[in-house]
């Protein structure tokens, strides 16, 4: 069956985290959410079997330090509850730093938000660096044939052509400590995360490596019907959410 | 007062877990440290994820942030990679709520759980920007406190600590903040007559106002250097833990800890009487909070934390008076709370059917597996050590507990015990070997293991005068256990490190001499030495050498009977004839039943305080205390005295 057949709900929620809070891990966020839903009393379905577990199921993890204005779960509900006032119960049962800004409820059978994020795009600070000097290497990174770069995967080290991973970079201005990049990375295919693109800089740059400061994910996007769109749209925005309500 | 954050934010992305540097967990206090009151900082010296469900800590730490004069902040050892940073920043030890340096606190006050850790104490107060050396500090210093059970052989750290509380801290805590406040506002106040002021508190022990004098291997004397200064410090004893429904904000961290769920103490004390056990022996008297109290704190704490498991936590849960009717009741309580299952389990389990049972009513998803503690391989070694349970009582249990479908069971034991033979040691594998034979009548897949622990002969327990086995005979024990359990079907032998056992040895058994060695080990890098990574025995064994003492006189030798014992001058309130006669007792293999269902054996405990014990029900449980020959028949009452104004209803 279903879930929808059965009654249940699957909610999309959407949530910011800044300050001390972003040296939380991606695991224990998971568990701070599902402690927090046992607080509100929230009806979550859980998985049968031996050991059940609540339904919770996150978007691709936010590395430790970096702060995000654009993260995302889904939760199943056993039965419907009120979305209205969803956003600000969570925000008041989480821990302070977490925002939780929207929760809608999206169609039974979507990809899961691992599957279905194609690209994010990131605030990223490089510390100590001068604007001109970053300006210089990121022309030399967008004009590029390709960038190989090796990584370790599966305890092996292999050579990748990041390129395709860049889809967009520039340097957004000076900030008190460095400068600050705003680019846009795809998780798909071949993906490239913002350290990766810190240390990519500072290889280009030749003989210094680059140390990176605050990070924050600005945006998350899915692709749907062909069009690029936020799995859900932050509070305030005209444009609806692309996926079909459930009810 | 000021914060280390903006020194210590860029730093943190470069260490693992940075999580344990954040504070903000659930329940912390949001009351910052302030110059005009009395500022505690507690500190577990280990990492964060060992130290934060310290319940001891987390009560004391309530308690002093609910005074108006005085604040509570945490600290916990950092991990090595972040403390590299800091003393390479030149990063002081901070608290984890306002990251407030460690030297501008009034206090830092030292939970002392575990004698491993006692390099890392040295460590944090170095860190803290305060001089290792209490002869060393000055007036601008804060005080360096301790309290735990470690306590009770405060000796290896007296060079360390400017003041120990010995027992039950919920008092004290507000005593001492008391004394420190009226300190700050006086003009003219020394740090030497603020000791001294503290030496009048009772159970507050300042080591460096006693004069010790040594005699070859053990102490000569131990003398206090000033007339208000008393001969011997006695523990305190809270009568009735329903005062003290602490903690009633417990901590839920942001990231995993150990024990990561709600506890709620049931009772303190134990009367067993198990002659190994120095818990059971420095809590007593048994106080057991209400039943009402109880079920009030596990569904307050669920609510407030989200938690869906709760841990009753006691010496031994399944003790608590009428256990059965307090579970039901519990369960009762979630299902009426509507909300989501939560799971109840206890510390550890009787080993019988009753406990079984207990378990059965707690666990009825998740039965994975189940942990008892026979101690020893022998009735005649478990008549020894009091810890009277027969073999059928074990293989009771674990039938009850395989039939019911938990498919593996551990088994706890201890080697090196007073008068242990080979054919005690061997015991412990032909036990392990009888519990997976009957686990195999009902699971193929039925397993045992049983864990295997080196003995240290603690403080003020009856086995404080026999002296602990040697590396060498633990090693051989353990060899003879493994060469006993290769190729048993569904046996695995686990065992605790020797070498580790020697020098907890060494902390806990040694007097002043041993903090010379401390400090050494510490200076030469031995700091997290309860982790086995970072363990290092060779820094002990050279440590002990360089200050010219016998590792063999400190923690090998048998004590005699008319020695002036290390913590001579310390008192848990057990009368040493007590003890000794049931040394004397535990020699003559005679057991001694539990004491909370009998006559009083006056073991000074109850009456040198004017206590009693304090049990929730006159409802014992089931079978009473298992073994000890007592005859209480299933749901009988007896004749116990229900103290104070809780609780109102006897069962009958």
């Amino acid at each position: 069956m279903t879930a929808a057949a059965q009654g249940r709900q699957i909610v999309r929620i959407r949530y910011a985290k800044a300050g001390r809070i972003r040296f939380v891990g991606h695991r224990d966020v998971a568990r701070l959410f599902e402690r927090a839903m046992r607080k509100l009393r929230l009806p979550v379905a859980f998985t049968e079997g031996f050991s059940p577990r609540p339904k919770l199921s996150f978007g691709l993890a936010l590395p430790v330090a970096c702060e995000s204005d654009a993260e995302y779960l889904d939760v199943e509900l056993a039965t419907p509850a009120d979305l209205e006032s969803l956003p600000a119960d969570l925000t008041a049962a989480l821990p302070d730093g977490f925002t939780v800004e929207a929760a809608i409820a999206i169609a039974p059978g979507q990809p899961s938000l691992q599957q279905a994020i194609t690209s994010c795009d990131w605030s990223i600070e490089i510390l100590g660096a001068a604007d001109a000097g970053i300006r210089a290497a990121i022309d030399q990174v967008l004009t590029a044939p390709e960038l190989p770069m090796e990584r370790i995967r599966k305890g092996k080290p292999t050579v990748t052509d990041v390129r395709p991973a860049i889809l967009h970079v520039e340097c957004a201005g000076p900030t008190s400590d460095g400068v600050e990049l705003v680019a846009s990375l795809a998780t798909e295919t071949v993906s490239l995360r913002p350290a990766e693109l810190v240390q990519l800089l500072g290889s280009v740059l030749g003989e210094r490596t680059l140390s990176e400061g605050r990070i924050r994910r600005l945006k998350q996007w899915m692709i749907v019907d062909g069009a690029r769109c936020e799995p859900v749209s932050p509070p305030g925005s005209s444009t609806r959410p692309a996926l079909v309500r459930a009810s | 007062m000021t914060s280390v954050w903006p020194r210590l934010e860029p730093l943190l992305p470069k260490v693992q877990k940075p999580a344990r540097y954040i504070g903000c967990e659930d329940g912390a206090a949001a009351k910052p440290p302030d110059p005009a009151l009395v500022n505690w900082c507690f500190i577990y010296p280990d990492a964060y994820e060992i130290g934060l469900p310290n319940q001891g800590l987390q009560i004391l730490y309530e308690i002093v942030n609910e005074r108006p004069d005085g604040t509570a902040d945490r600290s916990y050892a950092p991990w090595g990679d972040l403390e590299a940073l800091m003393r390479a920043e030149g990063i002081p030890l901070f608290s984890v709520e306002h990251h407030t340096p460690g030297h501008e606190f009034d206090l830092l006050a030292f939970n002392l759980s575990a004698e491993l850790t006692y390099t890392n104490l040295v460590n944090c107060i170095d860190l803290a920007g305060v001089p290792v050396r209490a002869a060393d500090r000055t007036e601008g210093h804060p005080l360096i406190v301790a309290g735990g059970h470690c306590t009770y052989n405060p000796e290896p750290l007296a060079d360390f600590l400017d003041a120990v509380v010995l027992g039950d801290g919920e008092e004290v805590v507000g005593e001492i903040t008391e004394l420190v406040a009226a300190h700050k506002g006086r003009p003219g106040a020394t740090r030497a007559s603020l000791l001294l002021a503290l030496a009048g508190i009772e159970s507050v022990y300042v080591p460096s106002l006693y004069d010790v004098t040594y005699d070859g291997p053990s102490v000569a004397s131990i003398t206090p250097r000033h007339p208000g200064v008393p001969a011997i410090v006695t523990k305190r004893t809270v009568a009735d833990l329903a005062d003290w429904p602490y903690p009633r904000n417990q901590l839920a961290p942001l990231t995993e800890v150990v024990h990561d769920r709600l506890n709620v103490e049931v009772f303190r004390g134990c009367t067993r009487g198990c002659r190994f056990c120095q818990a059971g022996m420095i809590t007593r008297p048994v106080r057991e909070r209400p039943a009402d109290q109880v079920r009030t704190m596990v569904t307050s704490g669920l609510a407030r934390t989200g938690y869906d498991e709760v841990t009753l936590t006691s010496l031994s849960t399944a003790d608590y008076s009428d256990v059965s009717s307090l579970v039901e009741g519990i369960m009762d309580d979630s299902e009426a709370g509507g909300g989501p299952t939560v799971s109840v389990s206890l510390p550890s389990l009787r080993v019988d059917a009753f406990g079984v049972a207990i378990a059965a009513q707690l666990q009825r998803a998740k039965r994975s597996g189940l942990t008892f503690a026979p101690e020893a391989g022998t009735w005649r070694m478990r008549q020894v050590i009091n810890k009277l349970v027969r073999e059928e009582d074990l293989y009771e249990a674990v039938d009850a507990a395989y039939s019911q479908g938990w498919q593996r069971v551990k088994l706890y034991f201890l080697i090196g015990l007073p008068s242990e033979t080979d054919e005690d040691t061997l015991g412990i594998a032909r036990l392990a070997a009888n519990v997976a034979e009957i686990g195999k009548r009902h699971n193929k897949r039925a397993s045992c293991t049983a864990s295997v622990g080196g003995f240290v002969p603690k403080p003020f327990t009856p086995f404080q005068w026999f002296g602990q086995n040697t590396t060498a005979e633990l090693q051989r024990k353990v060899n003879l256990l493994k060469d006993a359990t290769r190729g048993m079907k569904g046996v695995t032998l686990k065992w605790h490190d020797p070498r580790a056992t020697l020098v907890e040895g060494i902390a806990s058994r040694g007097d002043r001499r041993i903090g010379a060695v401390i400090e050494q080990v510490w200076r030469n890098g031995g700091t997290f030495q309860e982790w086995s990574e970072h363990f290092d025995l060779e820094l002990w064994n050279q440590s002990m050498a360089d200050h010219g003492l016998s590792i063999d006189d400190v923690v090998h030798r048998h004590r005699r009977p008319d020695e002036v014992l290390p913590w001579e001058h310390l008192s848990a309130g057990l009368h040493k004839d007590f003890l000794w006669q049931d040394w004397q007792d535990a020699l003559a293999e005679v057991g001694l039943p539990d004491c909370r269902w009998t006559p009083c054996y006056d073991c000074g405990a109850c009456t040198g305080y004017g206590v009693e014990h304090v049990v929730a029900s006159a409802v014992p449980p089931a079978g009473g205390s298992q073994g000890t020959g007592q005859d209480l028949g299933t749901g009988g009452a007896v004749p116990v005295r229900l103290l104070g104004r809780r609780p109102e209803a006897v069962a009958g």
